[in-house]
């Protein structure tokens, strides 16, 4: 096992203007499961892709462990992609289907049986080994494919969005199962998504990329609870934060007729009177007083049992900007009514106006 | 079945709307199933007669059937020798108003056979390094057009007899992407080592079914194509520099690509400042070297190597003739008439699902030379055509498209989750060491 290091790594294609990564810099450690996650052409799986050797690092290093790997083949790189190829053979036992690789590698007979064992035993297939594929159920054979995966043990897994074809319910019990495993396994692990909830689910760590640059690396809670800037903000978290310009005041920011506290050095890092306000649907509620807080038309409220989401909109800036808060599932307004909204105090993140950066207290960067 | 199923299709072929498609594709009647062998499969995959043909039809998602259908077509264009992608149907119910899995439906060639169809008892090491070679000439192929397979293997290709050698085409694009600025060698050498070990692991099953030679050495055999693709693609791509006073060597390349079957398109040649350094590489290659000139002088569309010895057929006909002074295209034409053509008419009716015209005639060239050599004098045509119907021809399996030879395909799809439903998992798994043909 080993930890993976992006030194300023940059692939800029032929003809391109812009690099696909730019200066990527990040380290995942020994043993970690980290996200790549971000918008399509964000660069997320270009940076897997350099990571396995599929695609050209044009600057910087890529290191697993201490050892740069920049300009070594695929096959000698030792990581495997994980869901790439999982056909089973069917006169071959469980154990010859997950053997068959090391043999291939020259590895010795007692040497192989003895990884497929541990890897079969991690995979609960212990009792299956010298059956045939068609004498296991859909489940077992899927682990009997990772299991061809497990016995090389690779020093760095690599996935590259393995739940896209499942559909919804498929895919939330096996990102589980995925993410048990890994953990189980203790086999550091870069796994590529574009959806925000598999990266919460499922990350140690999550790196967001955007435009071929990094954004922010941290926990789920840093990047949910401390966005770096606007676009993470907006990015993780689903319903997504609220964000509209706001008007900054001495001793806090306007949330339409209410102020919300914030601290001066807070305040006085932005670059103008205005900053941009981000609030979790979560941290809004219904105001109890008619007229104070941000006036808000209901457009729709979507019930979900205890608790509901209520959609609705505001004029900010006299443009109409849309609101999201999360109402009580049984008290709440109903589609057409004209409310107050106020947000929890020492919940709202502001972003400079300008740059989008955040304003006050950042997440640690690790 | 609901009314909005959803067929998009460029062939439009009316026949598509009598399949069952309110039926989940392991549940389809033996009537509209066809008889066919078939590689080793993640998603389930079955045969039916459509109309006059064969389609194969796998059951996927939505959005891979429409990706692998859009990118097959894309291969077409780019000449890439791939199956024949016919429709992709979604918004399937069945009778109870409940979804089925989209389907991608493609046209299975004709005369073109898995490798687990190629032998008949055991696979012998010669046919495994032949089908290796091939599928080594198709991986170079893609990879000059920038596309990364992701799943190379013998079970993803289809084979053509192609006069002693195999011709290979893509079946499942489904992994594959296009790069149009090429592909890295990271990405080359990541395909060439998925090959190598998929390769290895279809040898191994057959080894381990019993199918495979004493002498053939599985592991040995798919190293094989790491060699033969690298030697190809150097020929293909690499630069070579030499003195300026040996320019015959511009021709000589030019020669054993043509030999290898490619034509070149354009070729850099690039002098050094004094002049005295020749720096050859080409830049655009075409396969189908000999098929071309084939197709032009006689309108016949052949494989590669088909087309080859019959070139050499031709090539020997206007030598033996003295018709050497006589313009390419009229002795071609001739030859069609008086050699080609008669030996594809003598075939009886009944005999013409076996092979295609251009590799009869190909073996029949190889029964005559045979026979030649037994009693030490010419063979007349005629005589060692009616030979090699009788003694040969006859007693092959028909490969047009039914054939059936036990071949323990595994079919069942690799799920991605656990199926917690028994009873659908058990219809699910048609193989049968047996007869897997009753399940087909």
């Amino acid at each position: 096992m080993a930890s993976v290091t992006f030194d300023k790594a940059t692939r800029l294609y032929p003809g391109g203007t812009r690099p696909a990564v730019d200066q990527l810099d990040l380290e995942v450690a020994d043993g970690e499961f980290l996200v790549l996650v971000g918008p399509s052409g964000c660069g997320k799986s270009t940076s897997l892709r350099m990571l396995a050797g599929l695609e050209e690092v044009n600057d910087g290093n890529i290191f697993i462990g201490d050892r740069n790997v920049t300009d070594v083949p695929p096959k000698d790189r030792d990581i495997a992609m994980v869901f790439q190829n999982y056909a089973l053979y069917p006169h071959m036992t469980v154990a010859e289907n997950m053997g068959f690789a090391l043999k291939i590698a020259g590895v010795g007979k007692e040497e192989r049986a003895a990884r497929v064992l541990e890897a079969a035993k991690l995979l609960d297939l212990e009792p299956y080994l010298a059956r045939k594929p068609k004498a296991l159920s859909g489940g077992q054979r899927q682990r009997v494919a990772m299991g061809r995966a497990i016995v090389r043990q690779p020093q760095v897994f690599l996935m590259d969005e393995p739940l896209s074809n499942l559909d919804a319910k498929l895919r939330v019990q096996t990102r589980t199962q995925i993410a048990s495993l890994q953990r189980r396994l203790g086999v550091t692990t870069v796994y590529v998504t574009h959806d925000q909830t598999e990266a919460l689910t499922m990350g140690d760590r999550i790196a967001v990329l955007k435009d071929g640059l990094l954004q922010q690396v941290g926990t789920p809670r840093d990047l949910y609870e401390k966005p770096n800037n606007v676009f993470v903000a907006g990015f993780i978290g689903s319903p997504a934060m609220n964000l509209f310009h706001a008007d900054l005041v001495d001793d806090g920011v306007k949330f339409g007729t209410a102020t919300v506290p914030v601290d001066r050095e807070t305040l006085a890092q932005s670059s103008g009177k205005i900053a941009t306000i981000g609030v979790r649907p979560e941290d809004i509620t219904v105001s109890p007083v008619q007229g104070e807080g941000l006036a808000v038309e209901v457009d729709l409220v979507e019930e979900l049992g205890a608790d509901g989401y209520l959609y609705g909109h505001s004029m900010v800036e006299g443009k109409r900007t849309d609101i999201v808060a999360r109402v009580d599932g049984r008290m709440h307004p109903s589609a057409g009514d004209k409310v107050y909204l106020t947000a929890t105090p020492h919940h709202v993140h502001l972003f400079d106006a300008e740059s989008g950066e955040r304003l006050g207290n950042k997440a640690v960067v690790a | 079945m609901s009314g909005s199923l959803s067929i998009t299709s460029a062939m439009a072929d009316p026949a598509l709307l009598d399949l069952p498609w309110e039926l989940p594709l392991e549940a389809w009647p033996n009537d509209t199933i066809a008889a066919l062998p078939k590689g080793i499969s993640r998603h389930l995959v079955r045969f039916a007669h459509l109309g006059a043909h064969i389609v194969a039809i796998k059951e996927t998602t939505a959005e891979m059937a429409k990706g692998e259908y859009e990118m097959l077509r894309t291969l077409q264009r780019l000449d890439i020798p791939c199956v024949d992608p016919v429709a992709v149907i979604t918004n399937r119910t069945d009778d109870e108003g409940d979804a089925l899995k989209p389907v991608l439906v493609t046209r299975h060639l004709r005369f073109s056979l898995p490798y687990r169809a190629l032998f008949s008892q055991t696979l012998r090491p010669d046919t495994a390094t032949r089908l290796v070679d091939a599928l080594a000439v198709l991986l170079v192929r893609l990879h000059i057009v920038g596309f990364f397979w992701g799943d190379v293997s013998l079970s993803n290709t289809l084979f053509r007899r192609d006069a002693g050698a195999f011709a290979a085409y893509l079946v499942d694009a489904e992994t594959g992407k296009l790069y149009e600025g090429g592909l890295s060698n990271g990405q080359r050498e990541n395909d060439l080592e998925i090959a190598r070990v998929n390769i290895a692991g279809e040898l191994l099953d057959l080894e381990a079914g019993g199918k495979v030679a004493d002498e053939l050495d599985p592991v040995n055999i798919s190293n094989g194509i790491v060699e033969a693709y690298r030697s190809l693609w150097l020929e293909l791509t690499g630069s070579e520099s030499f003195s300026s006073a040996e320019r015959w060597r511009i021709n000589e390349r030019v020669n054993r690509l043509n030999e290898l079957g490619f034509d070149i398109e354009e070729l850099a040649i690039k002098t050094d400042d004094s002049g005295t350094t020749v720096r050859i590489q080409p830049k655009v290659v075409d396969a189908g070297h000999h098929q071309r000139r084939l197709l032009r002088l006689t309108g016949l569309d052949a494989g590669e190597n088909q087309a080859r010895r019959l070139l050499n057929d031709l090539d020997s006909y206007r030598a033996a003739y003295g018709k050497t002074e006589l313009d390419e295209e009229m002795v071609a034409h001739e030859w069609l008439m008086r050699v080609f053509e008669p030996v594809v008419r003598a075939i009886p009716r009944e005999l013409r699902g076996k092979l295609e015209p251009a590799e009869v005639f190909h073996q029949l060239l190889d029964h005559r030379w045979f026979l030649a050599q037994q009693v030490g004098h010419d063979i007349p045509l005629a005589e060692a055509v009616s030979s090699y119907v009788n003694s040969v021809l006859r007693h092959r399996r028909d490969e047009a498209t039914v054939i059936g030879p036990p071949t323990g395909a595994f079919t069942s799809p690799i799920e991605t989750i656990p199926s917690t439903d028994t009873a659908a998992f058990a219809a699910l798994d048609p193989d049968e060491d047996d007869d897997w043909r009753a399940n087909v």
